[in-house]
């Protein structure tokens, strides 16, 4: 546990320092969702039918930004040399890394979604189901994101490559984080997509961590 | 092949190879270090002198053979190795966005030392004023120090250290090698790799290019003229 909390105390402290990475996911996310509207136009049932998913769309791409240097940083300086000798376990080293980049990627993006859901006119019944689709679902993006990370260490073009392996696997949790959102728009009950999310994090993190450590000790050799 | 015979010693290494993409870098090696001794890594670019440290260190599996602690039990578990080296390689490890102060107690405080022994150690290397310089200010010879600040961290008994003199300057050389003496005589050990003649006391050299196998390897096939380099 103070592993754990020694990880994330770093990282954090890293990401307030160097802020940019957290600014360009929001700035990218919220340009994102603006532009559907200047594309499709003022028709305001269409954009609320269709807000949903251009969030969740959205959250999904900007998530994606921030993984490649998840690791990879620490990588070309030999930190990840140094953490593999000094960590327990290195499932504990991926579980911090993870929490620290949903915090610093997620959650901001996650407080600033309902601004740009009124900028699609999702109403306000459907807001509130949407933070809770982004609370349940953006961790298991991140924890299937550390896989992806950790897999691509040192390949060239790591990025694009990663947004190729990843986005398949983020399918599942873009459909029913969406269709949440979609069903309380209709007065339908948005809980068993919502378990279903709750599933899918559960099973994520406690599978992930393992698939990810392996693929550290791979690429440290 | 010169095995350096020394009873009762607590690390060891058994008929190591290397292979690193698709060439054997060395193979047969053996050593063992008893407390208090220290063997100089040497030979060309390229002899496997960082691939042996990071194997000793356990980052790099061996193609064949091992290593064992006093001498005849099976290979500890990794998290009891790992407390018990001490590594520090090519590559600094230090984050420019990170004080120097931060940067070695987030190793220290993974490792279970607390702040008042990172402080010391910055002192010790002739950084204790730069505690709180931000290391994207630092030179390449302080990011050094501040990396190797860890061996006064530390109480680690097997250092495995590559080049550690690099980019020093001779006063830091001097102190460092004063270091490997003093942990030597506390009964620590060290594996060195190094182009130069470090004061560390006496020392078994081991020199990697007895083992490379030539008729196999790229080095004895490959004479370098002017239109390569």
């Amino acid at each position: 546990m103070t592993e754990f909390l020694h990880i994330l105390c770093r990282e954090l402290r890293l990401a307030v320092r160097q802020p940019g990475d957290t600014v360009l996911v929001l700035a990218f996310f919220v340009l994102g969702a603006v532009v559907f509207p200047l594309a499709i136009g003022p028709d305001a049932g269409l954009l609320q039918r269709i807000a949903p998913g251009i969030i969740w769309v959205m959250a999904l791409f900007a998530t994606l930004l921030g993984f490649d240097r998840m690791f990879a940083a620490d990588l070309e300086d030999g930190s990840l040399d140094e953490l593999v000798l000094s960590m327990g376990s290195l499932v504990v080293l991926v579980l911090a890394k993870a929490a620290a980049h949903w915090l610093v990627t997620a959650l901001p993006l996650i407080v600033v979604a309902p601004l740009a859901a009124t900028m699609l006119n999702l109403s306000n019944g459907g807001l509130g189901v949407l933070v809770a689709t982004l609370l349940l679902g953006t961790p298991t993006l991140t924890l299937i994101g550390t896989i992806g990370a950790a897999l691509t260490l040192g390949a060239r073009r790591g990025g694009v490559l990663l947004a190729l392996l990843l986005l398949p696997l983020f399918v599942p949790v873009l459909i029913f984080g969406s269709t949440a959102v979609d069903a309380s728009l209709h007065s339908e009950s948005a809980r068993p997509h919502m378990m279903l999310l709750g599933a899918m994090l559960l099973g994520a993190l406690a599978l992930t961590p393992w698939g990810a450590a392996a693929a550290l000790r791979q690429a440290v050799e | 092949m010169s095995t350096p015979d020394v009873s009762n010693a607590p690390f060891s290494a058994r008929d190591l190879s290397c292979i690193r993409g698709g060439r054997i870098v060395f193979s047969g090696v053996n050593f063992s270090l008893a407390p208090g001794s220290a063997i100089l890594l040497t030979g060309p670019n390229g002899a496997g002198k960082t691939s042996l440290l990071r194997m000793a260190a356990g980052l790099l599996p061996a193609a064949a053979g091992g290593f064992f602690w006093d001498d005849l039990e099976p290979p500890v578990e990794r998290a009891a190795h790992n407390a018990r080296i001490l590594y520090a390689g090519h590559a600094e490890a230090v984050k420019p966005a990170l004080t120097v102060l931060e940067t070695v107690s987030c190793w220290a405080g993974l490792r279970g030392y607390g702040r008042n022994a990172s402080r010391d150690a910055l002192d010790r290397v002739g950084l204790a004023t730069l505690a709180d310089t931000p290391a994207r200010f630092l030179s390449a010879g302080q990011r050094r120090r501040v990396n190797l600040a860890r061996l006064f961290v530390t109480d680690a008994v097997l250092w495995l250290l590559d080049e550690p003199g690099t980019a020093l300057d001779a006063a830091t050389r001097m102190s460092l090698d004063a270091a490997i003496r003093d942990h030597r005589e506390r009964g620590g050990m060290a594996l060195i790799a190094t182009h130069g003649t470090p004061d560390v006391g006496p020392a078994v050299a081991l020199a990697l290019d007895n083992f490379t196998d030539h008729e196999a390897g790229f080095a004895s096939s490959y004479e370098p003229g002017w239109a390569e380099l």
